[in-house]
């Protein structure tokens, strides 16, 4: 068995969400360069850069790149292999949540009840899914998931006979109700099969890939590319006022799925597509 | 060219912008999102006196990080709008000229506009740690205890937006989408 100290692992998921809420990744910041000679609205092509302008700031300041610093939502590949000395796993990513947004002056947005809404003060609980793989390593990855852009997202229970047509109309019509809401140029993140919570982890999930990365499946890249550029026909553009660069990416993952059912998810994600991972 | 514009807005400001212009908004501001435009409006039909002047009043949909020692304020963007519909009208009714936040309003918001003479304005979404820079002082004014969600008086320099939804039915966003449609 290996051991790994709480402290270890606390004090890492706090530099984990200060760094993906300061440090926007290079592929975003790619595909926002990419944008640029492919908008043709001027105003869509100024925002653009004024995004680029404020990831230079963030960076240089190790100020976040946007005010709503989110959920923390915290993905665990924990080897077999692997205990925590001195506490709990979940303690130790709860703690270093409260830590980072605390050190890093960062937004905390979490209420304590739906109804109830009173801050918790610490942007904690955060949300943690676990996976127990063969191993002794732990790799810990922060997702912080904006609020604007978590609204505009949608779960459908679509029928088999609905197929790649049903889903492709869902997506685009999720995509068009949301306009300028999720801070466009957006990321899709889309979820297929599964159960009906699974398949919105799996647009969560798909949420984490490298803007660029083409799908293993030639059959899901296809569909990836056919629905960014038919969302990018819609004309939201830049912020939803008008232009060509609605989405940087398109994300699909698929799973197995019941013979009754196709459920389909879409988790829309903001420029602010921010996740840092580590291996302890 | 950006129109420079003074906040609180006078009636005749806000009759020359129109959807579509760029503005640079200087002078005094405040933010309030959904909880405090909550605790407005309850004050309002209670017959209190709000912590704030409504009279010409731009609000600014926004939550701020918190500040780092040497910093007036954090990153400092636009929250999405339409949530604080609800509210909009009876705060427009009382004297609110400007709006700040992103994403589209709903239609009694719209009329409302329409009626009162009030302007709503976009700014990037996203942009938070560069609009930062144009606030130049912030203070907590009222509800404290709601965090992020308080209402605080900002000085602002030059802080960049786009006009929306003018006074005369102009929406930009539709606009603007309807231009680049293709299908
Ligand atoms: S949608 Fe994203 S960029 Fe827009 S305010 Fe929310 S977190 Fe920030």
């Amino acid at each position: 068995m290996r051991e790994i100290q709480l402290d270890t692992i606390r004090d890492a998921v706090a530099k984990l969400c200060i760094d993906a809420n300061c440090l926007l990744g290079d592929d975003v910041v790619r595909a926002l360069k990419n944008g640029l000679a492919t908008e043709e609205s001027p105003a869509g092509k100024d925002i653009l850069n004024q995004l680029l302008e404020n990831e230079q700031i963030a960076r240089k300041e190790m100020m976040p790149i946007c005010q709503d610093t989110g959920w923390a939502v915290v993905w665990v590949e924990m080897g077999s292999g692997v205990r925590v000395q001195g506490g709990e796993l979940y303690d130790a990513i709860q703690q270093g949540v409260a830590k980072g947004y605390k050190d890093g002056f960062l937004r905390k947005s979490i209420v304590e009840d739906p109804l109830r809404r009173k801050n918790t003060g610490t942007n904690t609980p955060a949300i943690i899914y676990t996976d127990i793989v063969p191993g002794d390593g732990l790799k810990i990855t922060v997702q912080p998931k904006g609020g604007g852009s978590e609204n505009m997202s949608e779960v459908k229970m679509l029928s088999a006979s609905d197929g790649a047509d049903g889903i492709a109309k869902f997506v685009l019509d999720r995509v068009w109700r949301s306009q300028a809401n999720p801070c466009p140029p957006i990321i899709a993140g889309i979820g297929i099969g599964g159960t009906f919570e699974k398949c919105a982890m799996l647009a969560k999930h798909s949420l984490l890939r490298e803007i660029g990365s083409v799908h293993p499946d030639p059959f899901y890249a296809e569909m990836e590319q056919s629905l960014l550029e038919r969302i990018n026909r819609l004309g939201i553009g830049p912020q939803g006022l008008g232009g060509r660069v609605t989405a940087l990416a398109v994300f699909i993952e698929a799973f197995p799925c019941h013979i009754a059912t196709m459920p389909c998810a879409v988790n829309i994600n903001c420029h602010a597509a921010r996740h840092q991972s580590v291996t302890l | 060219m950006a129109k420079k514009i003074t906040a609180p807005l006078t009636a005749e400001t806000v009759k020359d912008l129109r959807a579509g212009d760029s503005v640079l908004i200087s002078g005094t501001i405040y933010t309030g999102r959904d909880l405090a435009h909550k605790r407005l409006t309850d004050a309002l039909k209670a017959g209190e006196k709000l912590p704030f002047d409504l009279a010409g009043a731009v609000i600014y949909y926004v939550g701020p990080s918190p500040a780092k020692p040497g910093q007036v304020i954090g990153s400092a963007g636009p929250t999405t709008s339409y949530r604080m519909d609800a509210y909009s009208p009876m705060l427009m009714e009382k004297g609110l000229r400007g709006m700040i936040g992103k994403g589209n309003r709903t239609q009694p918001v719209l009329d409302a506009m329409k009626q009162r003479g009030a302007v709503y304005f976009a700014a990037v979404g996203g942009a938070a740690a560069l609009i930062a820079r144009t606030i130049k002082a912030a203070k907590v004014i009222a509800y404290d205890d709601l965090g992020p969600e308080a209402v605080r008086e900002l000085k602002v320099e030059d802080f960049p937006a786009i006009v929306i939804n003018d006074t005369y039915g102009g929406d930009l966003y539709v606009a603007g989408v309807a231009k680049y449609k293709k299908d």
